[in-house]
């Protein structure tokens, strides 16, 4: 179908874009950016006046909980959701059940999201066998299943000969190793910052050296092996700074971090908010302004939903015993424009961190709108308000402590490969 | 006024509905407390140790984690109240069986019950009772992970108020494993806001969580300097875990240098009281000589337990009965 969407602001870091245009898409691509390709007859005329047109959100993490939990969502229910809030594709940590390292299960989840016919889905494969943090999985298998990286998801790789092998292994192979940075003998059995609100509320905590002494061990393996690493859901200022000294001496690294670090910190959990239990845990208020400053600088690349669907029960018990996460599809882009708002970032900043910098680090060709590029696109009105809450969500799961909020800007429209995949019906 | 963070515990008319936490509690509602446990404290020695307040109330000791003396304080004070006590413990209850929490607490709500005691592992669990109850049910926390543990930090003061009557000139040192301790957290709340002049922790380091201090209180790791001329000297259990493990080197080195004996005793005031929440470790966080000694008040602590339970659960019970009768 040929389409022209007329009259929005087109917003595309990558390219350099920020100016009202017209877009023309065709086959699956962008033909045009303001005037029309010769010849050019649209099928499909969209008015977009007011509205921002930016590239397709790339979720770098988020669990859509097939196979293996489909009682808390599936791979059709969450990219629905995805699609609804401007994200185009979704990559999914190999912590599924069983887990992402063998070709048949990567198989299975592309071709549940070819199915659903909404969201590109991606994956990551494992880097040990069952993350069992001993054995390597067969990462030239999981790459040639399709598998954009390989990572443990939030296992730990305790041994630091196993994660040297798996570096090495990992270069072998080009393959970008996705690493949840934590020494886990300084997480074992905690759940939330070590500062004074975990004191007051006698929770457990896990101290920021536990991230620090991860990214540092995972840095000196990066300068030993080579290997191309990304740091998932920084939650630390120190780690940042880590990061940017990495990045600044030339090492292959990259990070990025959860939507709700740059909202939250420790002081939410407080009243025992088990809406707020996440994995790392909500920082300190210092923690949060030098992870808005990292994504500022560039130095954290990707602002992620980390999205985690529960079911309602998961939620349901004394904080310790909860599941941690937040469900976040729903919200990614709202939450990011509120940043906006604030002047946290720039819009192009904010852009930028959720199509182009994800793209970077999985290695793919979208994030852009370039003539010639995958039409995955969304538009959205950044003046319309909508309440967050159990009727406007569309992920399975309902687990969020912005609930009720009102949040700023809302989609009207997303397109995957030139395909509309949601469309908001008129007002 | 209560901050508003505090409507789980307190009703739109100040009144105590749930007993979760000193924390939030102001310091009027706590001397409520107090004086209302005064009433209660002679009971106990009458030929007929019952009041009728809660008679027809059914009250359920619903104990996650063993516990024999702050239960068996639960079920008298219940009794004296003259309510019926009903003592549901974990080994023997569904929750062994995998039924979740919130299933055992539905099927106790159909029993018709009207309180909950309850004492649970981890930290919160009081918090998420009481916000998931049927309105007409009141939660006394009885101890929570390491959070809270209300009761016994009141009956603390209640011990201290009777020593030493005014709180204003006290020093306070609270002596042990700061970390783990739910009583420690609950007694430092009630002497900030009792108004105790100066409260300190005298621990070693790896028994000091982090960011104590914005709770109101000063750190000391020298035991001698930290029970400097104080008034009340209140010891922590040390659990025997504790050992295992990179907390402490050995019972034995935790004694030399933070048990409390007599001789260490000497910097404190001429009049210092010493208090134990015990069970004791006698020979590990404190020497028999003290413990038996003329300064002690522990087991004047023990009996003191039921005159505040049954405050509390008094309190509890008489906000719901006046929400039922309409007095706003």
């Amino acid at each position: 179908m040929r389409v022209r969407i007329a009259g929005a602001r087109v917003v595309d870091p990558a390219s350099g874009i920020d100016e009202i245009s017209d877009v023309y898409v065709a086959e699956g691509r962008v033909q045009a950016i303001g005037k029309a390709p010769d010849g050019f007859t649209a099928e499909r005329e969209l008015q977009a006046t007011g509205r921002i047109l930016i590239p397709g959100i790339v979720d770098l993490r988020a669990r859509l909980r097939e196979p293996g939990a489909e009682h808390k969502a599936t791979i059709a229910s969450e990219t629905r959701a995805a699609v609804r809030g401007g994200i185009t594709t979704l990559c999914c940590p190999p912590d599924t059940d069983p887990v992402i390292d063998t070709p048949a299960v990567a198989e299975l989840i592309h071709q549940r999201a070819a199915e659903s016919r909404l969201a590109r889905v991606e994956v990551l494969g494992a880097l040990t066998r069952d993350l069992d943090g001993q054995n390597l999985a067969e990462m030239g298998a999981l790459k040639e299943a399709g598998c954009l990286g390989v990572s443990n998801a939030l296992a730990p790789v305790t041994d630091t000969e196993v994660m040297l092998r798996a570096m090495e292994y990992a270069v072998t192979f080009g393959l970008t190793v996705f690493v949840h940075a934590e020494d886990a003998r300084l997480a074992a059995g905690r759940l939330v910052h070590d500062g004074p609100v975990a004191t007051r509320l006698g929770l457990p905590g896990i101290p920021e050296i536990a991230e620090t002494i991860g990214v540092a061990r995972d840095l000196l393996l990066v300068e030993q092996t080579g290997a191309r690493v990304h740091f998932c859901h920084l939650s630390t200022g120190p780690a940042v700074d880590m990061v940017r000294d990495a990045r600044s001496h030339g090492l292959p690294v990259s990070a990025d971090v959860a939507i709700h670090q740059l909202l939250l910190t420790e002081a939410d959990i407080d009243g025992f908010d088990a809406d707020c239990h996440v994995r790392p845990p909500l920082r300190s208020v210092d923690d949060r302004a030098r992870l808005r400053a990292g994504v500022r600088a560039g130095v954290i690349g990707s602002i992620c939903s980390d999205h985690q669907p529960h079911e309602v029960d998961a939620k349901l018990n004394p904080f310790p015993q909860t599941e941690p996460g937040i469900s976040s599809l729903d919200s990614l882009l709202s939450l990011v424009l509120g940043l906006v708002e604030d002047d946290e970032l720039t819009l192009s900043q904010a852009v930028a961190a959720l199509t182009s910098g994800p793209c970077a680090v999985l290695g793919i060709d979208r994030g852009s709108l370039a003539v010639g590029a995958a039409a995955d696109l969304c538009v959205f009105d950044p003046h319309e308000r909508w309440v967050l809450d159990d009727a406007s969500m569309l992920s399975r799961g309902h687990n969020t402590p912005f609930k009720g909020h009102r949040l700023a800007g809302r989609v009207c429209l997303t397109m995957v490969d030139g395909r509309v995949v949601f469309e908001a019906p008129p007002a | 006024m209560q901050s508003p963070g505090d409507t789980l515990q307190i009703d739109a008319h100040g009144r105590l509905k749930h007993f979760l936490s000193i924390e939030g509690l102001n310091r009027e509602l706590l001397v409520n407390i107090l004086d209302t446990a005064e009433s209660f404290a002679g009971v106990g020695e009458r030929a007929v140790k019952k009041v009728p307040l809660l008679r027809g109330k059914t009250i359920v000791n619903l104990f996650f984690e063993p516990s024999t003396r702050t239960r068996t304080t639960f079920e008298l004070a219940a009794k004296r109240l003259s309510a019926d006590v009903l003592n549901i413990s974990a080994t023997t209850s569904s929750t062994t069986k995998g039924e979740s929490l919130l299933d055992t607490l539905r099927t106790l709500e159909a029993m018709h019950c009207d309180m909950f005691i309850v004492r649970h592992a981890e930290s919160g669990a009081a918090h998420f009772i009481a916000r998931h109850a049927a309105p007409h049910i009141s939660v006394i926390n009885g101890g929570d992970g390491r959070h809270a543990h209300p009761t016994q930090a009141m009956l603390d003061m209640f011990t201290i108020r009777r020593q030493k009557g005014d709180f204003s000139s006290l020093k306070v040192a609270i002596v042990g494993d700061v970390a783990h301790s739910r009583v420690a957290r609950s007694q430092i709340h009630a002497l900030v806001t009792l108004g105790a002049a100066e409260v300190r922790i005298v621990a070693p380091r790896t028994l000091v969580p982090p960011g104590i201090q914005s709770m109101g209180v000063s750190v000391h790791h020298d035991l001698r300097s930290g029970l400097r001329d104080t008034d009340v000297v209140i010891l922590l259990r040390l659990q025997n875990e504790r050992m295992q493990g990179a907390l402490l080197p050995s019972s034995h080195e935790y004694f030399q240098y933070y048990g409390v004996t007599e001789e260490k005793l000497a910097t404190a005031a001429s009049d210092a009281i010493v208090m134990h929440p015990g069970p004791l470790n006698r020979g590990v966080e404190i020497d028999s000589d003290v413990a038996d000694g003329a300064r002690s008040v522990i087991l004047r602590q023990v009996s003191y337990g039921i005159a505040i339970r049954m405050a509390v659960m008094s309190m509890a019970i008489g906000s719901h009965a006046a929400a039922d009768r309409g007095d706003d």
